[in-house]
């Protein structure tokens, strides 16, 4: 009895927190979405009415959440495929036996994922500047015309992408590194034994041994990219013609400059829903995937 | 290909990686040590022609960069002490006390870590804003020690804990010891090495951090580096060495910590992904 008691002292401070920040905080917001609590209710709670599922109905009727949603969704689709492939590559590198120095290369591959995302959008910002950036000077010397990365909507998003690649594929380089180490050796020497070629090699035992792994790395960074906010409000605040607003940035908009608190929550569960069901059938097809095999 | 060609190939291309994940980092030291004005020319300078710290010294002296340094320490420190402390007590008690629905509770709080953190942000704000709280230390600390390592921290510190035999506590329990002094005693010395792993890793996500602190943060006084380097940004926007200095303070502090301490955090980046 004295040890059943003694467990729930432990849990106490842990629990409290995540039940008044985070948990409450969630069962309230569902609640919020319902209301058109705005600035009105703000000032005075008797202004607050319940709206059923009204900011759902009309959200889903507004032009500026579809875009707001085909942003992330271009970041999303293109913005993960190249991180992964970006972090596979370099895991590669620094798993060969040919490569040396590899404490210092994975140290400063991975150095950029520690830093600040404010900081380095504003060290972006410098590198893509369309007049004195680094970037259009070195494309320039390959005689290509200055791009206006900040200013042309068509070319905005990509230098996101590009600042999300460059700022994350250490994260994964580090887990799947450690999974191409866990390969046991002999099915490698097997094969070269059997005269199977370097790409066969990769094809055949490097990916199959691999697959839960960049699953598993897939759906996280899945959903750490459908969040994406700080980017685009430091880089580009948005803009060029909203063509870098996120869902997110869509949602602290409606909230905080507007205070459409209402509209604002149910802008961050058509989010959280949508990143549940894109993880979730990642998951599934995953599942499906090694049962068949 | 021969063995020597394929392994030019291969560091060749490691060095060019490293190149380019250290050049914009390289770049931004630099150019914070330029005379304003002239970075803006063509072609970019790679060095500063008369290195100068007058950018450090306009950030410190005039734009408040010292305070929202302090301000970073502060508020990042106590997340990391607060959360330790909610985390290891937690994750004990999950990995090795009995209790009812143990189990259950676990995969409760491992199930809500699919909750991305922003949808508690509107109620979160409304819920300190009658309290408070908002503008304060405190409104980014409290909801910082829920959610910038809250579930992670508490999982990380239980897959460690389970290590321990349950001999060594049985054996003390036998002795008359209290739950709380075979905590303190036995076990925290046992957890260390996850302690510092879970510290770093909590110490750098906070100082980060930018969403949350952003919107709680409503005043200059309370900014932290990155809500306040965002917002001088948007002032000087074509500042370049001013800005660069500004991201050189915020970014160096996080840099240096990790160089210190690579080892550690680098396991609990590996132990935190093989969760499930």
């Amino acid at each position: 009895m004295r040890k059943i008691s003694a467990a729930w002292w432990f849990l106490a401070p842990a629990l409290l927190v995540l039940g008044v920040f985070f948990l409450l905080p969630v069962l309230a917001g569902l609640a919020l979405s319902l209301t058109d609590y705005d600035l009105y209710a703000l000032a005075d709670l008797r202004n607050l009415r319940f709206v059923g599922l009204h900011n759902y109905w009309e959200l889903l009727h507004r032009p500026e959440f579809w875009a707001a949603l085909g942003h992330t969704l271009y970041f999303v689709i293109v913005g993960v495929p190249l991180s992964l492939l970006a972090s596979l590559g370099a895991a590669l590198l620094l798993n060969s036996p040919l490569s040396k120095a590899r404490a210092f290369f994975r140290t400063a591959l991975f150095a950029p994922v520690v830093t600040t995302v404010v900081a380095v959008a504003v060290i972006w910002r410098y590198l893509f500047n369309p007049k004195y950036g680094m970037v259009n000077f070195v494309l320039g010397h390959f005689g290509i015309a200055p791009v206006d990365w900040l200013g042309d909507p068509h070319w905005a998003m990509p230098m996101i992408i590009l600042f999300a690649v460059w700022k994350n594929f250490g994260y994964n380089m580090i887990i799947l590194l450690a999974g191409l180490q866990a390969i046991p050796q002999e099915l490698y020497e097997a094969a070269r034994i059997d005269g199977a070629s370097v790409w066969r090699q990769f094809r055949h035992i490097t990916l199959p041994s691999l697959a839960p792994i960049l699953l598993m790395v897939g759906i996280l960074t899945v959903s750490g990219y459908f969040q994406l906010f700080a980017e685009p409000y430091v880089i580009t605040e948005g803009g060029p013609l909203q063509s870098t607003e996120s869902v997110l940035y869509l949602m602290y908009d409606e909230g905080f400059k507007w205070w459409n608190m209402g509209t604002a929550s149910a802008v961050a569960f058509l989010l959280f829903v949508l990143m549940f069901a894109v993880t979730a059938a990642m998951w599934r097809a995953g599942e499906a995937r090694e049962s068949l095999t | 290909m021969s063995a020597r060609a394929a392994a030019w190939w291969i560091n060749g291309a490691l060095v060019v990686a490293t190149a380019l994940a250290l050049f914009p980092l390289a770049w931004m030291l630099s150019v914070s040590f330029m005379q304003p004005g002239t970075a803006s020319s063509l072609p970019p300078p790679l060095l500063p022609a008369h290195p100068t710290l007058g950018n450090y010294h306009e950030l410190f002296a005039h734009a408040g960069m010292g305070r929202y340094f302090l301000n970073s320490v502060f508020i990042a420190t106590s997340i990391t002490l607060l959360s330790l402390a909610c985390n290891t007590l937690a994750g004990y008690a999950f990995a090795k006390l009995r209790f009812a629905g143990r189990e259950k509770l676990f995969g409760m709080l491992v199930g809500g870590l699919v909750i991305p953190a922003q949808v508690a942000m509107l109620p979160l704000f409304l819920l300190l804003k009658y309290v408070g709280l908002v503008n304060t230390y405190a409104g980014v600390i409290l909801p910082g020690t829920a959610t910038v390592f809250g579930i992670v921290g508490i999982f990380l510190v239980r897959q460690y804990a389970r290590t321990i035999p349950d001999d060594l506590l049985e054996a003390a329990r036998v002795d008359g010891a209290g739950e709380a002094r075979i905590f303190l005693q036995i076990v925290l010395p046992l957890l260390k090495p996850i302690l510092v792993t879970l510290a770093v890793l909590t110490f750098l996500t906070a100082w980060n951090d930018f969403m949350w602190p952003l919107i709680v943060l409503t005043g200059q006084q309370h900014y932290t580096l990155p809500v306040g380097l965002a917002s001088l940004s948007r002032e000087h926007v074509q500042d370049f060495e001013l800005m660069m200095a500004g991201a050189v303070i915020t970014v160096l502090p996080v840099l240096l910590l990790f160089l210190a301490l690579q080892r550690y955090y680098l396991r609990g980046l590996l132990l935190g992904s093989v969760k499930g």
